[in-house]
């Protein structure tokens, strides 16, 4: 308590303690604006406030003084700043170039429905539709051209295709290593084994890429002979790669946390170390291998760099594994630097980068939870 | 009295499955060191060719794909400062976050929990997300609030630069520095504390005088860590300050810069003739990671002095 009362008694700490405090609600504070502003941008996508119809509705310039001014503000798509700075010729101006453009479209998309459509409604971006000249209801993204197509299924399914290769690539293989390490290996190989995986850790995901192109897309082509140098299988296996050193050091650690006790218990009982790795301390230690896989499917899910280098980037909808294949991450970074502001594509790129954020968010929250679960079980038997 | 059971690795020769199960883990954790073996082997091999010193001292011509005159120096001054302006705000907001865990905080309390929950998730959002975030937040945010309180002619602050590029790196590697910080305070002896209060130290310059001096070390480390992980990410610059060439060096925090990931995947990407310009391509790997790395190296270095003067001081 004197300690207490001294420290209440000092204004110059009392003081330093509030600035503290504030600085450390800096974490929380960037949580949540990155929820919010990257949500702001994709909120009018939620909100069915965006509309990529090639034929929209035209209100002839000389009815200008008719509409009432929240009329005018949202038929040109203006915001409320926009608005307020523009007076009546600028307005007059941009109704005029609006009418023109609409007289401009082509023959062909006056009777065509899809230059009708709003295409970010929700049943265009996630439900398949028939588009004119195509025979059956389709999967398409193909956010340029006349006619805006923003279905997210082919760009989900490919991130979803890439993520459960990496998986099932990185997970047995750091899993198997990880077993390795912490229960079999003398300390000597432990000493060259782990300032590797910092060593992998410490590679830059785009030289990932890179080893992707030039060396592992031939060489699995020349193993496994699909058609398609750069596919999903490639990305998903560069991908893994990147994803060994998390899911290695988690998985090593939940290992090692299994109290030495359990190991020497069945070693007394005549089990070989493998028996005691494999029946004893790997169960133990199941929940914290199971986080490893949350978290590193986390983290393959948003990765870039690898999968925008070698996935050969068509955005088709397919389920093979040798096609080439586009993720959510690759259509972002492959495609923001051509939308506009404020447009719709750039909304809906942003929409996928809210669904990343959201997914990675729950990823990382399950995954936490178990390793908390894990320890704290461990250290209250242990 | 039966014989006593035999020592675990004899009867690991005789059992079948055994053997499987330490060969196949073994073969796996040989795999990943072939494969980080390949990697580096195949950068540092194939790179060396086209690496000279006029490679990483001059400014590239427009058309950087021509292995006459190709060159990275404002790659890696673009680089360097990126990671450098990112240090400026990471570091002091990451200690002080550490410093109130740590030393403030009751451990496990709702708020910690809470600081501790958002960190893990910063830790895990995806590196396009952070690059979203600077174009949203950063540019297109504060940046275009800025260029309109100034009453700037076009945008200034609205665009893409060094500053929001650093920024953004500095969110994400925020974590990395907490993580570190945390756990350079955590190892120092609780004694050392007990001693500096006792003597009618206050909390605060227990704190500035024997805590985090001490401590020193680990926030570097942590500080290092943060740098070698910014200096390879190439998503999250993308949109806040990445340019495809530029025929100058950055002189303004305003300006764009070019960046050394950003260039490699150009390289890997844009090439006109990927065969011709793969010697390049490598050179530029090489010239990454020789920087990441030695970026670490440095650190390390500075840390053991450090560490020896902290022991010769006591």
């Amino acid at each position: 308590m004197g300690l207490k009362r001294g420290h209440k008694a000092r204004p110059v700490e009392r003081v330093a303690e509030i600035l503290i405090f504030t600085v450390s609600l800096s974490t929380i504070a960037l949580i949540l604006l990155i929820f919010i502003f990257v949500g702001r941008e994709a909120f009018p996508v939620l909100l069915g406030k965006t509309n990529s119809a090639l034929i929209q509705p035209v209100i002839p310039a000389a009815n200008l003084d008719q509409l009432r001014p929240e009329e005018v503000r949202e038929y040109l798509g203006l915001t409320a700043q926009q608005f307020k700075e523009m007076d009546r010729e600028t307005l007059m101006a941009l109704m005029e170039s609006r009418e023109e453009a609409s007289n401009d479209i082509p023959e062909s998309f006056r009777n065509d429905p899809d230059a009708k459509a709003n295409t970010t409604q929700f049943r265009y971006l996630i439900r398949p539709h028939q588009w004119t000249g195509y025979d059956r209801p389709e999967y398409i993204w193909q956010p340029v051209g006349t006619i805006h197509k923003y279905n997210l299924m082919p760009l989900i399914v490919g991130s979803l295709k890439v993520t459960l290769i990496g998986l099932l690539f990185a997970v047995p293989v750091s899993l198997g290593a990880a077993i390795y390490v912490s229960q079999l290996a003398s300390p000597r190989v432990r000493e060259w084994v782990k300032p590797g995986i910092e060593l992998l850790a410490g590679i830059p995901s785009v030289v990932m890429g890179v080893f992707a192109l030039l060396l592992l897309a031939s060489l699995l082509q020349r193993i496994f002979g699909y058609q398609f140098r750069l596919n999903a299988f490639v990305a998903g296996i560069a991908l893994g790669l990147t994803a060994v050193p998390l899911i290695f050091s988690i998985a090593e650690d939940a290992l090692t946390s299994v109290p030495r006790s359990y190991t020497q218990a069945a070693l007394a009982l005549g089990a070989s170390q493998w028996q005691a790795s494999w029946q004893v301390v790997l169960p133990a230690a199941l929940p914290g291998v199971f986080a490893a896989a949350v978290l590193g499917f986390g983290r393959c899910i948003g990765e870039t760099m690898v999968v925008l280098i070698a996935s050969g980037n068509a955005s088709t909808m397919s389920w093979s594994v040798f096609d080439s294949t586009r993720s959510l991450t690759a259509t972002i970074a492959a495609e923001m630097a051509e939308a506009v502001a404020g447009g719709h594509h750039y909304r809906v790129l942003f929409l996928l980068g809210t669904m990343l954020f959201a997914v990675t968010f729950v990823t990382n929250f399950v995954g936490e939870l178990i390793i908390h679960r894990l320890k704290g079980r461990m250290e209250g038997r242990g | 009295m039966k014989a006593a059971p035999r020592a675990p690795f004899h009867s690991q020769g005789k059992d079948p499955v055994a053997l499987l199960g330490v060969s196949v883990t073994g073969f796996a954790t040989a795999l990943i060191l072939v494969i980080l073996a390949v990697i580096l082997g195949s950068v540092v091999l194939q790179g060396l060719p086209a690496f000279s010193w006029r490679f990483v001292s001059t400014v590239p011509k427009k058309d950087f794909f021509d292995i006459e005159s190709a060159a990275v120096l404002p790659m890696i001054v673009g680089t360097t400062i990126r990671v450098l302006v990112m240090t400026v705000f990471v570091m002091p907001i990451g200690v002080i976050t550490a410093v109130y865990l740590t030393e403030y905080a009751r451990a496990g309390s709702p708020y910690t929990r809470i600081v501790r929950a958002a960190i893990n998730n910063l830790a895990g959002v995806p590196s396009i997300v952070f690059g979203l975030f600077g174009l949203g937040f950063f540019i297109n945010f504060i940046g275009k609030n800025l260029d309109e309180f100034m009453g700037a002619e076009g945008p200034n602050f609205g665009q893409p630069a060094v500053i929001w590029a650093s920024l953004t790196l500095a969110v994400m590697t925020l974590p990395v520095v907490i993580v570190a910080t945390e756990e350079a305070l955590k190892a120092i002896a609780p004694g050392l504390r007990e001693a500096s209060l006792a003597l009618g130290a206050t909390k605060l310059q227990t704190i500035l005088r024997i805590v985090l001096p001490n401590a020193l070390p680990g926030i570097l480390t942590g500080g290092i860590l943060a740098i070698s992980r910014a200096a390879g990410e190439v998503a999250p610059i993308l949109f806040t300050g990445a340019a495809y060439f530029m025929a100058d060096l950055p002189k303004r925090l305003t300006d764009q810069f070019m960046d050394l990931g950003y260039h490699t995947y150009v390289l890997a990407t844009q090439s006109p003739n990927i065969e011709k310009t793969t010697p390049i391509l490598y050179a530029t790997v090489l010239v990454l990671l020789l920087l990441t790395f030695s970026l670490n190296a440095v650190a390390i270095i500075v840390r053991a002095r450090m560490r020896q003067a902290l022991r010769a001081g006591h």
